[in-house]
């Protein structure tokens, strides 16, 4: 078995249009998944109590299920009730709620770190709620998380190749297309793994850099 | 003036043109079973200057906490200049209060807490210029030269644009002692404010709250185990045990002739300790 240098180099500018597709579901569920994951967190704090039950038990079933079959259910479920999904907009959907689960675990366990005295002062000032949150709670609370959240960026990053399984041409699903069309699996896997490692390692550099930057209050 | 017909407990009459500043009618604080407060009576004016001594789980802070509205009130009614903390006037009917009422009213009151609680994450510009401006819509070059005046109060001017976390402790209770001043509020409550302290910095944060209490008419409601400033800012000395007052007077009878046994036992354990 000899690996083909010559035809990694050949279809490697379709690779990296997989790739692109990647990041892009990467980053857009990653944005999806922070901002619904600290309301989740935020109604669970603030919300009447059944509200924050009902929001806790969704959240609970989410985080007990595969990820496989959430996606599966978003993209192929969903039409016969009327909910069509391109195959992109259905991973991101199902990728960023899925981590919003895990997010909104990080954030209630920030916000917990903040010291009830924090809250009091805040009242004792008579500072408005909004203001509260942005000015006093989450500045801390986020501060304290950003470490965990960064893992979870990179873990939602290998976790994109399930796309292929609703039809996102994402890298492994280019690679597998490739692979299957020259029969060329071994360079083919081989690139999909290095270009995951080419992005993972700095993006794990990038994070332990701001975990530093935000370890001290 | 408050209106006695649809009161939740007696609010027994005060003469017309005297109600005072703060008064509380018969409140009672539970904290699960535990009775921290039952059914306390008291009164301050405008302008004085009250201290609570006792025991610890006398029930003190639970006063300053109930008037900073962090604690809501089992029964009874505090009244603040005539407002109630827990009810408000709806169609000519008490209904308890919702949010807005109580942020109405707590606007009066500011509290310096033991533990200082500082927001750490701003300066100490932003710390005391983050309520004013937010809170009472004052424009941010006001608050900046209030904040600046007390700051040069508290002798901090130089930390203006530090981090709470770069102050030594007495330096942050400085600080936010003039952070809840900057609100302007008419009662200020101290809750232990030296009891985190090193010892060598007591004396800093003590003669701040003298020289507020001797430039201002400021009301003062703290809750101290420093006698010697008891003595010498207070107008009148409550003594709490089990919730209740055992005793009240001027700060030279309570300590110099105290009445109840009580009372000296508490005095003899805290001076001799």
């Amino acid at each position: 078995m000899t690996f083909d240098w010559g035809f990694v180099g050949e279809v490697l500018p379709d690779l990296l249009l997989g790739l692109r597709y990647t990041l892009l579901a990467t980053v857009v569920s990653y944005a999806f998944a922070l901002v619904l994951g600290l309301v989740v967190a935020m109604v669970r704090r603030a919300a009447p109590r059944p509200v924050a039950a009902v929001v806790h038990w969704v959240m609970e079933f989410i985080r007990c299920t595969p990820l496989l079959v959430q996606l599966f259910f978003v993209f192929y479920v969903l039409p016969s009730v009327g909910v069509q999904l391109s195959p992109l907009t259905a991973g991101i959907i199902g990728l960023g709620v899925h981590y919003a689960a895990y997010t909104a675990e990080v954030y209630r366990s920030g916000l917990e770190g903040v010291p009830r005295g924090q809250w009091e002062a805040a009242r004792a000032l008579s500072l408005p709620a909004r203001r509260t949150w942005t000015a006093v709670v989450l500045p801390q609370a986020v501060r304290r998380v950003i470490p965990a959240l960064g893992n979870y960026l990179i873990s939602m990053f290998k976790d994109t190749p399930l796309l292929f399984a609703i039809t996102v041409p994402e890298l492994l699903f280019e690679a597998n297309r490739l692979g299957g069309q020259y029969f060329k699996y071994l360079e083919m896997m081989t690139v999909v793994g290095l270009l995951f490692i080419c992005v993972s390692v700095p993006a794990a550099i990038l994070i332990r850099f701001l975990e530093r930057r935000y370890a001290a209050i | 003036m408050p209106q006695s017909d649809n009161l939740p407990a007696g609010a027994a009459g005060h003469a017309p043109g005297e109600e005072p500043l703060i008064r509380f009618d018969k409140v009672v604080k539970r904290f699960g079973r535990n009775v921290v407060l039952r059914e306390l009576d008291f009164t301050v004016d405008a302008g004085e200057r009250v201290t609570l001594i006792g025991p610890s789980g006398s029930g003190k802070t639970t006063i300053l906490r109930l008037l900073m509205t962090l604690e809501r009130v089992n029964g009874g009614v505090i009244w603040v200049n005539g407002d109630s903390l827990s009810h408000m006037r709806r169609n000519g009917r008490l209904v308890p209060a919702n949010e807005k009422h109580q942020r109405e009213v707590r606007k009066k009151i500011g509290m310096v807490f033991q533990q200082f609680n500082l927001f750490p994450n701003m300066s100490v510009r932003r710390n005391i210029t983050e309520a004013p401006v937010h809170t009472l819509g004052i424009s941010r070059e006001e608050a900046d030269q209030r904040a600046e005046e007390l700051l040069d109060m508290v002798g901090l001017r130089q930390k203006i644009d530090a981090h709470p976390t770069q102050l030594s402790g007495g330096q942050q209770q400085r600080v936010a002692i003039a952070r809840a001043l900057a609100m302007r509020p008419q009662i200020l409550l101290l809750d232990e404010v030296t009891s985190a302290l090193d010892p060598e910095l007591v004396a800093g944060v003590l003669d701040v709250l003298r020289e507020i209490a001797r430039t201002t008419d400021i009301t003062m409601l703290s809750v101290t185990h420093e006698m010697a400033f008891a003595k010498d800012v207070s107008h009148r000395v409550l003594m709490f045990d089990q919730g209740r007052i055992v005793e009240e007077g001027p700060p030279e009878q309570i300590f110099g002739d105290p009445h109840e046994e009580r009372t000296k036992e508490f005095l003899h354990a805290v001076l001799e300790g």
